[in-house]
């Protein structure tokens, strides 16, 4: 509509809906674990390795392009949801090596819902909808 | 000692550990909401900006009260989680009924529907987690 939207957001993308997709298969999994009684395996922690890559590369994106003067809707929101969303997974990692029972994999599976409303949160603070 | 055959259960083992990770994202999210609202526009719902702010400390101060357990973490957490049940109910009924007092969303609003009722869930869990786990401290 606006010539913004038009432009595209930088957090509005394939990587986007690359890190949603991929911690929502997680909460998943690691919920099947806790209810097995199963504490976090190792698939938990490669996911969430591999979820924290993604979301370090949407980071870098999001950066490259206010370098490129691209401006946020709400800038103090929006690099509040970046710096949450980034220390996500490795909370995640510790809380889950902290507690190797099916409480771990429930803690995994928390913090892999939460993973995706931050990343909406974030689209939105770039486009301001309402927000 | 009361031992009831199950492993040994303080508030911050097993399901503690789920809801001290839980306390710990709304403390993040509290606290970083309520920052922002209230270094940037103070002006617009004060009273509304300062209950986020002390929704916030009270997350942090649950979390370290149960992550920190025995008796002091107890009494701590039971305080916090008493006033979370108040407050989420209080302030859940007070912007059903009057909006103006709270003309921006704070945690506590309409029973926390803005964060899927969990600020609801979360102090009811809590005071049961502190139940379940009464005889383990000394």
């Amino acid at each position: 509509m606006t010539s913004a939207a038009a432009a595209g957001s930088p957090v509005d993308g394939i990587l986007a809906t690359a890190t949603i997709v991929l911690s929502l298969v997680l909460a998943l999994w690691s919920l099947v674990a806790a209810v097995r009684h199963r504490p976090p395996d190792r698939l938990q922690f490669v996911g969430l390795a591999a979820l924290e890559v993604a979301l370090l590369a949407l980071a870098v994106v999001a950066l490259v392009a206010l370098g490129g003067g691209e401006r946020p809707g709400e800038p103090g929101a929006f690099f509040g949801y970046l710096v949450t969303l980034v220390c996500l997974p490795p909370l995640a990692w510790v809380l889950a090596k902290m507690e190797p029972t099916r409480w771990g994999s429930a803690i995994v599976c928390a913090i892999c819902l939460v993973t995706p409303v931050v990343v909406v949160r974030l689209q939105q603070t770039w486009a301001v909808l309402g927000g | 000692m009361v031992e009831t055959g199950t492993p040994e259960r303080t508030t911050n083992k097993g399901p503690g550990r789920l809801l001290i990770a839980v306390y710990l994202l709304f403390a993040i999210a509290a606290t970083s909401r309520a920052g922002l609202q209230l270094a940037t526009k103070f002006d617009e719902a004060p009273v509304a900006y300062l209950l986020s702010g002390l929704a916030a400390a009270i997350y942090i101060v649950a979390a370290v009260g149960l992550a920190r357990a025995g008796h002091a973490g107890r009494r701590v957490a039971l305080a916090c989680c008493s006033v979370e049940l108040i407050g989420v109910v209080g302030v859940g009924v007070l912007s059903l009924v009057d909006e103006e007092l709270f003309p921006d969303e704070t945690v506590w609003s309409e029973f926390g529907s803005g964060y899927g009722y969990i600020p609801l869930v979360l102090p009811v869990l809590g005071l049961l987690w502190l139940w379940r786990t009464r005889h383990d401290t000394d």
